[in-house]
């Protein structure tokens, strides 16, 4: 397939550091490649705005296969733009058209501040994360295949919570900025397999308070997280979640005493 | 792993809907309830019926105590309704520039606060016609239940008012139901969702449009359509 070429606007958000200013400036973009990725199409913009003299764009990227989480910026009105299950390095130029006037922003919630440009701080999750994403005990190398048995289902359903990149695309497109999809994907993965559900409960308890002290929103269960996130990670992770909150908080342990 | 970190149930995110949903759930539950009364209104017997189950409500304990609670429940509903929309405002200080929220979510469930104003103005209408004019204050004796109903929905406008009222509870309901059923967790299964969300619908259709039924039968019916 050959290369058609394009020519666009982006509108992008222009902030110099966390407690400055920001603004929209927008700026032409000749002969852009259809092949190229969204990050490429910013990275050609840069070295113009360079050879202007300019500040280049600040961005966060990574691995830009799509696995790394790191390129959150909303495009066009949507969390990584207009593809499904794509993240921002995964989007092509080829979903625009040419003379497309695109704006671009950085994730908005208070719990992500802006640093500069469109790059956040993304230190909620990782915090969210060691309130009690993990489990405390070495549990060994990995074990043998089917030594220790699991359903099928069970994990099929953890393996796709596992697939969770930490993007934060569901806080950005959810207008309570709620960070639901990501806790209830980080607490399923674990809930679900045997390593993982000993601490269960104590771990259901301590993210979902380390969500809610970051000052996300409160989930209404509107689903935009789950269709705007890349991986598709699907609501009933939040049901799950719920599930696993209410019960963790309205009844006791068998042990207790 | 010890709990460093823990809050109340009420006070979490989590805790919080939950009172909205059990909350929302009960009046949906109220709902049913107060239809079956309204269809009296269908009989062809001059009110008589109507009358009776009027008199019933205003005399039965039980039924006193289930009106609390039906109160005490809008009450909650409605306040950390408005609570949990000013909290989630916070959550995002600076809004986009462009946001498409057409793409990845219904408007009624982006709507909510917005149906759920509308139904509060309703609610205060609804009840000062009818619950507090004739049944608490009785501001115009001699004048019977059926009668005040039937006078209240011979006005065009009245009807119309409230016929709108029954379509922003059916967007209300579209969402709430499942949104409800979703924050006690009881759909983890994909199919089970699918089949409460359905469920949702129905109910967000057939309630509403039994309740329209009534003041508009009586419309037309005082018009001398029917
Ligand atoms: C007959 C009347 C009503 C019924 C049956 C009803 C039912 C429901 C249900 C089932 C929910 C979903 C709960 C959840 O998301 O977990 C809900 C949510 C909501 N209701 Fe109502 N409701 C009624 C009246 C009202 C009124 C008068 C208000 C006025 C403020 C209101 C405001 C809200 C809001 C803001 C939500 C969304 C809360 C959220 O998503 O966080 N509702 N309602
Ligand atoms: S749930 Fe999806 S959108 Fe949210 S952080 Fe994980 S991968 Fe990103
Ligand atoms: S740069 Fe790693 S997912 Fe986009």
């Amino acid at each position: 397939m050959s290369a058609n070429y394009i020519n666009i606007t982006v509108e992008v958000w222009r902030q110099p550091g966390d407690k400055a200013q920001g603004r929209f400036e927008t700026y032409s973009l000749q002969n852009i490649s259809t092949h190229m990725s969204f990050l490429e199409m910013l990275d050609v913009l840069n070295e113009q705005l360079q050879k202007e003299g300019k500040e280049p764009v600040a961005f966060d990227h990574d691995c830009r296969e799509g696995i790394c989480g790191s390129c959150g910026m909303y495009i066009n009105g949507r969390a990584h733009g207009p593809q499904e299950l794509t993240t921002a390095c995964q989007l092509h130029m080829r979903t625009f058209q040419d003379g497309e006037h695109i704006v671009v922003e950085p994730w908005r919630a208070r719990a992500f501040p802006v640093l500069k440009d469109l790059v956040v701080d993304r230190g909620a999750f990782d915090r969210i994360q060691q309130a009690g994403g993990f489990v405390s005990i070495d549990t060994g190398s990995a074990p043998d295949a089917n030594e220790i048995p699991i359903p099928k289902p069970i994990s099929d359903y953890a393996f796709e919570a596992a697939a969770c990149i930490g993007c934060g695309a569901c806080v950005a497109a959810c207008k309570n900025a709620s960070a639901m999809l990501f806790v209830s994907a980080k607490v399923s993965h674990l809930a679900l397999l045997p390593q993982g559900q000993v601490e269960k409960r104590e771990r259901v308890k301590a993210m979902v308070a380390q969500m809610d002290a970051e000052g996300f929103g409160n989930c209404s269960n509107t689903g935009a997280c789950e269709a705007e996130c890349p991986k598709g990670i699907s609501l009933s992770n939040i049901a799950r979640m719920n599930r696993e909150y209410l019960s963790a908080k309205l009844s006791q342990k068998q042990y207790d005493k | 792993m010890e709990v460093k970190l823990d809050v109340p149930l009420l006070t979490s995110s989590i805790g919080k809907k939950l009172l909205m949903a059990v909350t929302g759930l009960g009046l949906t539950f109220f709902l049913f309830g107060h239809l079956a009364g309204n269809l009296l209104l269908l009989k062809q017997d001059g009110g008589v019926a109507f009358n009776e189950y009027a008199a019933f409500m205003k005399s039965s304990p039980p039924i006193w105590v289930s009106e609390i609670l039906v109160f005490a429940g809008f009450v909650m509903h409605i306040i950390q309704g408005i609570r949990l929309t000013i909290l989630n405002a916070k959550a995002r200080p600076v809004g986009y520039k462009r946001n498409k929220g057409s793409a990845n979510s219904t408007f009624y469930s982006r709507f909510m606060s917005v149906t759920g104003t509308i139904l509060l103005i309703f609610l205060i209408i609804h009840l000062w016609s009818f619950f507090f004019k004739h049944k608490l204050l009785n501001l115009e004796p001699g004048v019977d239940l059926y009668t005040a109903v039937v006078l209240a929905f011979s006005n065009v406008y009245y009807t119309l008012f409230y016929v709108v009222a029954m379509v922003v509870l059916a967007f209300h309901l579209a969402h709430g139901v499942q949104s409800a059923v979703q924050t006690l967790g009881w759909q983890i299964n994909p199919k089970v969702a699918r089949c409460i969300q359905n469920i949702g619908y129905a109910l967000a259709v057939l309630v509403p449009a039994a309740f329209a039924m009534v003041p508009l039968y009586i419309l037309f019916a005082t018009q001398g359509i029917f």
